[in-house]
């Protein structure tokens, strides 16, 4: 085969002989020694075999783990912690350190994202030597294991100091329970402060599971609302016991 | 009668050479898994393509019953996951697939970059890689923004907001991309829709072909 003017390929396969680098042409294949296969039908069918089976595992993936979908956006919801996809989590964390924040920002988004891109889509031209193996480009080779620390490192602060529980709380999908607001139960909960985390609507919040549906009974209510429950603290009820008790039959109605 | 039928479009069209240059190649001893198991990390490459194509065909069956706007598009998306028969496979697919795609991705850009295979006369295919590597982040960024549940939205806004921080164009970009200097809403959906249903698909045909081109035209870069 005529190749132009006749590139040279550095340390590639079709190269050996030294008779052929003077013709400055690569081998053909067929003259390639050692146990060459062909393409077609032979390796691409062990290849659609191993994605055959790569196949089965993305399905067994989606169904023991089906694509997760939070509650439909409402852009009023100012509480809500945001959270990129895990992909972008090192950049998501680095963004949150105070030299690549606030007024210097442009540093975190930009610079240094910019640096570490820029540096891997010009690596051919940074890395000229003809050297391949990695013991031998030491600088390479050196770059490129701090950049994936950096990268591991970051993901694994920015999933370390996530607050997962908060997270799914706030994301969760809450059937609209019908709440009479001006029911006797409502006006007590709203007195005694129970509405400020738990929503207008008792739907939940960032700090505090929603009280809808909730599963309990009347006297278990009752008793958290005086003792609280592991954030919640005690004596957030002011209330009298005759109130008390309206209001855990009202929140332990809800949604039944 | 298919070799018939094969002849007749030949005679007329001399179809031989356009197959033959794809698949009439020998695959080398050093890539092959069968002679040397640690050749497995020449897979990841094939892999990320194969993620790709589930990708392409899982987004073609979403599209059927995705709709774009921003009251009915979380709608649409929760309808696919609860009542559409298979839809929860087909949706699955396609979000686990967008990881899936760039873990194989980012394996394949390390295998080629601690062999060395970038370097000469291997440069562009390396460029072209790296801006299939772009595409690919664009892909997942704005794919993550349509089922437009909470996550979607205030990621999208953090998103946006790095995109407003880039020195003179910042703003432009963030009008561009979101459709309003300062909403995020009904322009931003469709936008995203567009960037990742026919923009970013189109460069990234583009750029598959010139990669895959220029490994046939160079071949496999040898062993160490």
């Amino acid at each position: 085969m005529h190749r132009g003017k006749g590139l040279k390929f550095v340390g590639d396969s079709r190269i050996l002989a030294p008779e052929a680098r003077e013709k400055k042409l690569p081998k053909d294949y067929s003259e390639y020694p050692g146990k060459t296969e062909a393409f077609w039908p032979n390796f691409l069918l062990k290849e659609w075999m191993v994605g055959a089976v790569f196949l089965v595992g993305i399905l067994c993936l989606t169904v023991a783990h089906p694509a997760p979908l939070e509650r439909i956006a409402d852009p009023t919801d100012t509480s809500y912690i945001p959270l990129p996809d895990w992909y972008f989590l090192f950049l998501y964390q680095l963004l949150k350190y105070s030299y690549a924040s606030g007024p210097y920002t442009v540093i975190g988004a930009i610079i240094i994202p910019g640096l570490v891109f820029g540096g891997l889509l010009l690596a051919p031209f940074i890395d000229r030597g003809p050297e391949r193996r990695p013991s031998k480009r030491p600088l390479a080779t050196g770059f490129m294991l701090l950049a994936l620390a950096a990268i591991t490192f970051l993901t694994w602060q920015s999933v370390a100091t996530h607050d997962w529980a908060a997270a799914e709380r706030q994301g969760k999908i809450v059937e609209k329970v019908d709440i009479d607001k001006t029911s006797e139960g409502y006006q007590i909960a709203k007195a005694n402060t129970c509405i400020t985390c738990h929503g207008d609507s008792l739907q939940g919040g960032p700090a505090a599971p929603a009280l809808t549906k909730t599963g309990l009974s009347a006297d278990e209510i009752a008793k958290i609302a005086k003792n609280g429950f592991k954030t919640m603290p005690a004596g957030v009820f002011k209330g009298s016991d005759e109130e008390l008790k309206k209001l855990s039959e009202f929140i332990s109605g809800l949604g039944k | 009668m298919l070799n018939k039928l094969y002849d007749w479009v030949d005679e007329r069209l001399d179809i031989t050479p356009l197959w033959r240059d794809i698949a009439d190649h020998e695959v080398p001893e050093h890539v092959n898994p069968a002679h040397h198991f640690s050749a497995f990390v020449y897979c990841f490459g094939g892999m990320t393509f194969f993620v790709t194509v589930i990708q392409i065909l899982s987004g073609m069956f979403l599209t059927m019953y995705y709709v774009p706007d921003i009251k009915n598009a979380w709608e649409s998306v929760y309808y696919l996951q609860n009542e559409v028969a298979f839809g929860k496979i087909v949706r699955g697919m396609h979000h686990w697939g967008a990881s899936l795609v760039l873990v194989m991705m980012f394996l394949h850009t390390l295998r080629v970059f601690f062999q060395g295979a970038y370097k000469k006369p291997r440069e562009l295919n390396w460029i072209v890689g790296v801006l299939i590597f772009f595409v690919m982040l664009g892909l997942g960024f704005t794919g993550y923004l349509l089922p437009w549940d909470m996550k979607a939205l205030f990621a999208t806004k953090v998103g946006l907001q790095i995109a407003e921080s880039t020195p003179f164009i910042g703003s432009y970009v963030k009008v561009l991309l979101a459709g309003h200097e300062h909403i995020v809403g009904a322009q931003t959906l469709t936008r995203f829709f567009a960037i990742h249903v026919f923009f970013l698909p189109a460069v990234l045909f583009g750029l598959l072909a010139a990669h895959f081109i220029m490994i046939r035209k160079q071949g496999i870069s040898g062993p160490l």
